[in-house]
């Protein structure tokens, strides 16, 4: 290398062009702009009101035909007017608040729990081979299998309703962060051993993040499984004792043969399945996958 | 930024570019590497010195356990015997993936490397952001992975592992996945950084022309058994080219050795 410092710096400056030039041709397109307010509407919020729209006006078809009697198909109005004294009294508040604060506090359990479960089955082998298909085979087990026994065990209680969310919830979080374990490139490991990190540094700095796309798809299908655990439980565990929840709602309307009843809850059960989703996990989701480019949009 | 190339040049030590005797900066003595018993050893008793400050490529086909000899030297793999002594603490190494973690920015990649090495977290942001203006990335330091492209990507990888701070630099056919013209322009980029740096590198390639290009010397490797079979001292003046006459006719004098020696496997 007989190049003078001078010299060096003027073919600097030569690369410096050609590779800003490369770079602005290379580089991936930046983001298209947001669409507007008015095209998100429709884009976003149209389809899913005309598709209720549509719903609602076959339901009204098929009460004027009277395909059913009206005790077993109310008509679009009776179920409003349940659906709106529920909300004036605020029982549906009620019944919603206690549910929800059960499925979170459930759902928190479960996350530590299951976090620590799918961690500990990817650090021990022995621990993947002997506990690893109990804990697949219990995903496709249905939740509401364990209500019986959980109510032997506590009696009708919220620790009974607790335990049939856990053993709903635990599976799909530990099973979810195991496979988001198992597809971390080697590769990145091995850029974390290249660059002197401890074992505890490549676990928080390149393990963790790296498997957090499938933790995440593990916790959403947790609550999901969580959520729906809790309504069987509720559904079955009823007692003057315990809050009224609203799988307790539905086993009100369902004793006192009111359909309407059954709908509003039905649709409150839905609706606060869609507003979690909604408002939690897809912003989280998409937040993730458009950091590491991996959505299309 | 150009003032600052000039600065750091005038005040790097004077051995920049001129190896200096005394203490190689990798020795590799003896070195076998046996996966499979009854197959012929990948490595077969390599011996390799780099001097401080040498650019050694190694050139080979693929299979010919090249990319074995960079991890066992980067302390990747153990030698199944032999030894291995590298002068820097921890030589950095470079893939052919540019292997840029896409949960963090160009920045936050080269921060991780300073972070790993204890840089305190108030130098770690000033420090990367240098670092890439090293690798004509200036500005490019909250971009995205997904937005490089993939001659940015190889350069922020260059700049993390200048940031290991190491004065043995490795690297396995880092270039491999590039277009023929970013790659020739990150050939350029590569030759100042490691004269500005005073680097000692092992470029692994399979590219004779390549090897020619950068290498002060060439080291060909022979297949099963995996070992140096020649080498070539590259005395052609710098700066040069892909396109050098000396280039070509080197390079064209290797093939014909490259040749010779896979068409042995055919028979």
């Amino acid at each position: 290398m007989a190049a003078s410092p001078v010299r060096t710096d003027a073919r600097a400056g030569g690369t410096r062009d050609v590779e800003a030039g490369l770079d602005a041709l290379d580089s991936a397109p930046t983001l298209p702009s947001r669409p507007g307010a008015g095209q998100r509407f429709v884009r976003i919020v149209l389809p899913p009101v005309v598709f209720l729209a549509a719903v609602v006006g076959i339901w009204q078809l098929a009460y004027v035909a009277e395909v059913k009697p009206s005790y077993a198909l109310p008509s679009p109005a009776d179920v409003f007017d349940v659906f709106w004294s529920s909300l004036t009294d605020g029982s549906a508040f009620e019944a919603v608040w206690t549910s929800l604060r059960r499925g979170g506090v459930g759902f928190a359990l479960s996350l530590v729990i299951g976090t620590a479960l799918g961690l500990a089955m990817w650090w021990s082998r022995w621990l993947r081979a002997a506990v690893g298909p109990i804990v697949s085979g219990l995903q496709s087990l249905p939740s509401v299998a364990w209500v019986p026994a959980a109510i032997i065990w506590f009696g009708l209680s919220n620790a009974a309703i607790y335990t049939v969310v856990l053993l709903g919830a635990v599976p799909s979080i530990a099973n979810g962060l195991l496979g988001g374990l198992k597809q971390v490139p080697p590769l990145f490991d091995r850029v974390g051993r290249v660059l002197g990190l401890s074992t505890l540094g490549r676990t928080r700095h390149v393990l963790l993040p790296a498997a957090l796309p499938g933790y995440l798809g593990g916790l959403r299908q947790g609550w999901a499984f969580a959520w729906r655990s809790l309504m069987a439980a509720e559904l079955i565990t009823y007692s003057p004792q315990l809050g009224q929840g609203l799988g307790q709602l539905l086993n009100v309307g369902r004793e006192l043969s009111q359909m309407s009843l059954v709908i509003t809850s039905i649709a409150l059960i839905l609706a606060v399945g869609i507003a979690i989703e909604l408002l939690v996990f897809a912003p989280i989701e998409r937040r993730v996958l458009t950091r590491r480019g991996l959505t299309i949009g | 930024m150009t003032a600052n190339v000039t600065a750091e040049t005038l005040a790097a030590p004077q051995e920049v570019g001129h190896p200096r005797a005394g203490v190689p900066a990798v020795r590799v003595q003896q070195v076998s590497q046996v996966f499979e018993r009854d197959r012929p050893p990948v490595l077969d008793r390599v011996d390799l010195t780099v001097r401080p400050g040498e650019f050694v490529c190694l050139l080979g086909a693929s299979g010919c356990g090249k990319s074995t000899l960079l991890n066992i030297i980067a302390g990747l793999t153990e030698p199944t015997s032999g030894t291995v002594e590298v002068s820097a603490r921890r030589p950095a190494l470079m893939f052919q993936e540019p292997a840029l973690l896409p949960w963090l920015t160009a920045a936050g990649n080269v921060e991780l490397a300073l972070r790993a090495r204890g840089v305190g977290r108030a130098e770690r942001r000033e420090e990367a952001l240098r670092l890439l203006a090293l690798v004509n990335l200036e500005g490019a330091g909250d971009k995205r992975v997904h937005e490089l492209s993939g001659g940015m990507r190889q350069r922020v990888a260059l700049a993390r592992s200048l940031a290991q701070d190491s004065s043995v630099l490795l690297m396995d056919e880092p270039f491999a996945a590039l277009d023929a013209i970013t790659r020739d322009v990150l050939h350029l980029e590569l030759a100042r950084v490691w004269a500005e740096q005073g680097l000692s590198v092992v470029f692994v390639t399979h590219n004779v022309r390549e090897a020619v290009r950068l290498g002060q010397r060439v080291l060909l490797m022979g297949s099963r058994p995996g070992r140096v079979v020649r080498e070539w001292q590259v005395d052609l003046p710098q700066p040069r080219t892909i396109e050098s006459p000396g280039v070509g006719a080197l390079a064209a004098e290797i093939t014909t050795e490259l040749h010779r020696e896979i068409s042995r496997h055919g028979r």
